[in-house]
């Protein structure tokens, strides 16, 4: 079987702009495959490089050593299968709503008609029906968010690569994006690759979770699947007693990374 | 939203320091009304001050007789001209050296030098290259418009958004389409920033180069009223440019609104 996105010994080791001599190696050795249709959480303390290995994934990074490869084919440059869900804003300012959702269309080449279309057509599909001709910050962070979703779902990437897209919102909103993404990702399954700091989201959404070391040269040190029966509903789903077991797992072996972390940034 | 009332009464008051402004000029400069405080022959002041109502029938006489419509013409095409001309060339050079890094570090010691030296001298030499028309000042207005515009645009570029470059890109934008939907309109909200400042220079360009030398425009005006000692024309002369500017200003503003709508005014509110 051909895995959609398959990382083989990624390092990536960053020189200083100013000094050549002063390097950083935020993720060193890291192999991590993702089988079609398989929902992967990657989580990590903060500051561990696991932006940095999604960028790899995307094709905005190029690693230093290792391959990368989709469906079986090696990557060069951008990954025209992947979506990418950024964790700050990523929408254009000057864009509104419908626009923004509809740019990928566009950048396509198809005819106004059809991508207007679609658009509205996701548009409410996240809920945002009505709102189509407001502008990035005349709507709330979770709107925004939706947005995001649509303008990366609209254009029907085979992978899915979210990076902590969720981690601005607070809690209610949080949940409620979590359950929609479940509820969007099932209807037509794709390959997904979930940055998170928060344990319980990753298990909550995820088939798989992988736990990261702390930085610097960062690399899996866990690989966990979630075998908890979907649908999922993932306020409930924390409740389930194989919940609090993986957790507890999983948390025994995140802890000494995540101390490691926190001590590294109070340096 | 102001309430209208208090609009109101704001008008008001700014009404009155006008009419302030000019009784007490008029009072001050008028032959006869104040005894003499500072010059001893009473006709002294108004040489030298002018007469507010002399430079009101002045304004009348040009607008009334139709003599000023060519120099206000001409003066406005100068102005428009050096304002699209620099406009077009500070974005198109701003574009250019924000995404090339070597050519930028190559000109940089260029582009400093002459953004400093003081680009009225240069009037002199337009003239002579372009005559005593309407292209040395537009090439004067341009070489003011073309700083201002230019180094807004560089900016803007070089601040876009890493995120939203890396989205678009994952969006499958090629590097046309970036520069066109991303570079551009971000340069553009800072354009609009210093259209009122490049709009203004592109006005000094052309009223300097018809001050400096021209046979037409409201500079022209001036400059022959000065070599008469006619200081009510001057005057006359420098209330019509104000009034022009502030016009160009304000079109500024209406084009902002226009063209800007996507950009947040602090306390905006949903209005349903």
């Amino acid at each position: 079987m051909s895995f959609a996105l398959a990382l083989e010994n990624i390092t990536c080791t960053f020189v200083s702009r100013e000094d050549r001599a002063v390097r950083y190696t935020a993720v060193k050795d890291t192999t991590l495959s993702v089988a079609p249709g398989e929902f992967v959480s990657v989580v990590g303390p903060t500051g561990c490089g696991k932006t940095t290995l999604l960028n790899v994934a995307a094709g905005l990074l190029e690693p230093s050593t290792g391959k990368v490869s989709v469906f079986g084919e090696p990557l060069a440059g951008i990954n025209t299968r992947a979506g990418y869900l950024f964790q700050s804003e990523a929408l254009m300012p000057w864009r509104n709503a419908l626009d923004n959702i509809t740019a990928g269309l566009e950048f396509r080449g198809l005819e106004a008609r059809e991508y207007l279309e679609k658009g509205n057509d996701w548009l409410r599909r996240v809920g945002l029906g009505g709102f189509g001709d407001r502008y990035p910050h005349q709507l709330s962070g979770g709107m925004r968010k939706r947005v995001s979703l649509a303008q990366t779902l609209i254009l029907d990437p085979q992978i899915l690569l979210m990076d902590e897209p969720f981690s601005a919102l607070d809690v209610q909103t949080r949940q409620l994006m979590e359950n929609e993404l479940l509820e969007l990702w099932s209807a037509n399954r794709k390959s997904v690759v979930f940055i998170t700091h928060d344990l319980e989201e990753a298990i909550a959404l995820a088939d798989r979770v992988v736990v990261l070391s702390a930085g610097p040269a960062t690399h899996p040190i866990g690989d966990y699947r979630i075998d908890i029966p979907r649908p999922r509903d993932v306020a409930e789903v924390r409740l389930v007693p194989r919940f609090i077991e993986l957790h507890r797992e999983i948390w025994h072996a995140m802890k000494d990374e995540v101390l490691k972390g926190y001590a590294q940034q109070l340096q | 939203m102001r309430s209208s009332s208090s609009n109101l009464a704001l008008r008001f008051w700014q009404a009155l320091i006008l009419v302030g402004v000019f009784a007490a000029w008029h009072l001050l400069t008028a032959p006869g009304i104040l005894p003499p405080i500072y010059f001893d022959d009473p006709h002294r002041a108004p040489f030298l001050f002018g007469e507010p109502l002399k430079v009101f029938s002045r304004i009348w006489v040009w607008f009334a007789g139709g003599d000023i419509y060519r120099h206000l013409w001409v003066t406005l095409v100068e102005t428009l001209l050096a304002f699209v001309i620099g406009t077009v060339a500070g974005l198109a050079m701003g574009i250019w050296l924000a995404l090339a890094p070597t050519a930028s570090a190559i000109f940089d010691p260029y582009i400093k030098a002459l953004n400093a030296m003081p680009r009225v001298i240069l009037a002199p030499i337009f003239f002579v290259w372009f005559g005593l028309g309407i292209a040395s000042k537009v090439a004067l207005g341009v070489t003011l418009v073309f700083f201002i515009v230019f180094f807004n645009v560089y900016q803007g570029v070089r601040e876009v958004s890493p995120v939203v470059l890396a989205n678009v890109r994952m969006l499958g934008a090629s590097p046309k389409q970036l520069l066109r939907y991303v570079y551009l309109p971000s340069a553009m909200s800072w354009v609009f920033a210093s259209l009122h400042n490049a709009v203004g220079l592109a006005f000094v360009g052309a009223v300097v180069g018809e001050y400096l030398g021209s046979s037409e425009g409201v500079g022209y005006l001036i400059l022959q009223a000065e070599g008469v000692f006619d200081i009510n024309t001057v005057f006359a002369g420098i209330l019509v440019l104000t009034v022009f500017a502030l016009v160009l200003d304000w079109v500024v503003t209406l084009a902002e609104k226009r063209l800007m709508g996507w950009q947040p005014r602090s306390g905006e509110t949903e209005r349903i």
